[in-house]
């Protein structure tokens, strides 16, 4: 068995900054994941899509652009409806704290802001990953 | 999820996800899900896209893709990215260029990290040819990583191997050293208004009528810029040219007989390497012979001949 975990590193939504999605893929790549960068400006329909073709374990979202209380949630709602019922996932950007509860009560499952170092995601999906 | 091979024949696109998992991570049910799945393969034609980091293989895979789409075909991609020697990972960005395509129903795309394999595929690329091949696509794309000189695995993997080239990467020596010129069917000049693309050709043509008249097929040099969408159809038209010439003169069959016979044995070659190592790792034996060789006690060839005298009698 050679199993690894892989990872869509999504961009939903219109900001066009990806250094900090880059960054994350990087040292997820390091981490010995597997890692699938789709770019920038993904619908919601796009990235479940893409998640349910790769049949990702982790779907981890980036977003500068202050639309995550629509979009995060809607890329959960469609990545379930894909059946995709085990896979993690993450946001991370500018979020302000206040909006982290709601977006966890959505089935995001951590969401990571700016200053976090990359170990700390790449632990959080070791430790969480099904 | 139960049932992936039946699921998979019924069309069902999370579960050809699966069985590419399965596969790829060689989980205990691949074998079965893969006895299930061959009597229902045969059917896709195979295309091969090969060529140097940066030719823009994806993006003209992207374009044909889309081509195939409006003649009506449904189309398979498996595109393939560098897995990192140090760490095990793998940037895998060639949907990047494919976004467009993520949406169609008609068309499926699956990335994997080569993992280990040095021959621009992964080892596991075969059986997700395979795996869509039975799920029904009409055309299934393999997309290599960015090769070099001698990464030619595609070539016994696709049925049609196009070399895609961009100009200004050396001169015509290159052109006439071996590997991946050699297993080009059909030649893509991918950038071509870029300065020396009619240079390339020329070069390419020379090398090409090196072979004279030993081959009957005369590999043809297209030019495109793939992200202008130019040049995209007449690819399209010489995969048909190319399929009608080979399935006409028999070549399609052999190349695939061929195949069969690569595959079964790759398989028995992976089966007893595994079968042998978890036996002399489980016994206890593998670091004794080791100690010993290094003592010089003994010899490697020595003892693979009496570990395998023991095993396989």
């Amino acid at each position: 068995m050679d199993k690894r975990i892989k990872v869509l590193v999504a961009k939903p939504g219109l900001d066009g900054h990806d250094r900090g999605a880059k960054v994350v893929a990087r040292a997820l790549r390091d981490a010995g994941f597997e890692v699938v960068y789709t770019g920038l400006r993904q619908t919601p329909e796009q990235i479940a899509e893409a998640a349910m073709q790769e049949d990702v374990d982790v779907v981890a979202m980036s977003l500068l652009s202050g639309a995550h209380p629509h979009l995060f949630p809607k890329v959960v709602e469609l990545v379930r409806g894909k059946g995709m019922k085990d896979a993690l996932i993450i946001g991370g950007g500018v979020i302000p704290e206040t909006d982290i509860p709601a977006l966890k009560e959505a089935g995001v499952s951590e969401v990571f802001t700016p200053g976090t170092p990359t170990t700390k995601v790449v632990d959080y999906i070791k430790a969480n990953v099904k | 999820m139960e049932n992936i091979a039946e699921e998979v024949l019924k069309g069902n696109r999370f579960a050809l996800s699966k069985a590419i998992t399965a596969i790829e991570n060689e989980y205990d049910n691949a074998t079965e899900i893969m006895q299930k799945l061959y009597p229902h393969t045969g059917h896709a034609y195979v295309l091969g896209v090969t060529g140097p980091p940066g030719a823009g293989k994806s993006t003209l895979t992207d374009k044909l893709a889309k081509e195939y789409r409006k003649r009506g075909k449904t189309v398979g991609i498996i595109a393939i990215d560098p897995t990192s020697p140090f760490s095990g990972g793998a940037i895998l960005g060639d949907r990047i260029r494919m976004n467009e395509l993520t949406l169609d129903p008609g068309v499926f795309i699956r990335s994997m990290g080569t993992r280990g394999s040095l021959g621009g595929l992964s080892h596991k690329t075969a059986d997700a040819v395979k795996a869509m091949d039975a799920f029904g696509v009409d055309v299934i794309f393999v997309e290599t990583v960015g090769v070099g000189q001698s990464e030619v695995d595609i070539v016994k993997a696709a049925d049609t191997t196009m070399v895609v080239l961009i100009p200004g990467m050396g001169d015509d020596i290159q052109a006439i050293k071996a590997g991946i010129l050699e297993i080009g069917d059909i030649f893509t000049i991918n950038k071509a208004d870029h300065d020396g693309a009619d240079k390339l050709a020329t070069e390419l043509n020379m090398m090409l009528d090196l072979d004279g008249e030993t081959k009957d097929w005369r590999p043809p040099i297209l030019k495109a810029i793939a992200n202008q969408n130019i040049g995209i159809k007449e690819v399209v038209d010489t995969f048909h040219k190319h399929h009608d010439h080979i399935e006409g003169n028999g070549q399609l069959t052999v190349r695939r007989t061929e195949r069969a016979k690569n595959e079964m044995l790759d398989l028995l070659d992976a089966r007893i390497g595994a079968y042998v190592r978890h036996n002399i790792v489980d016994n206890g034996k593998l670091d004794e012979y080791v100690q010993d060789i290094k003592a010089r006690k003994t010899d490697p060839y020595t003892v693979v001949n009496s570990v395998l005298q023991d095993m396989l009698k």
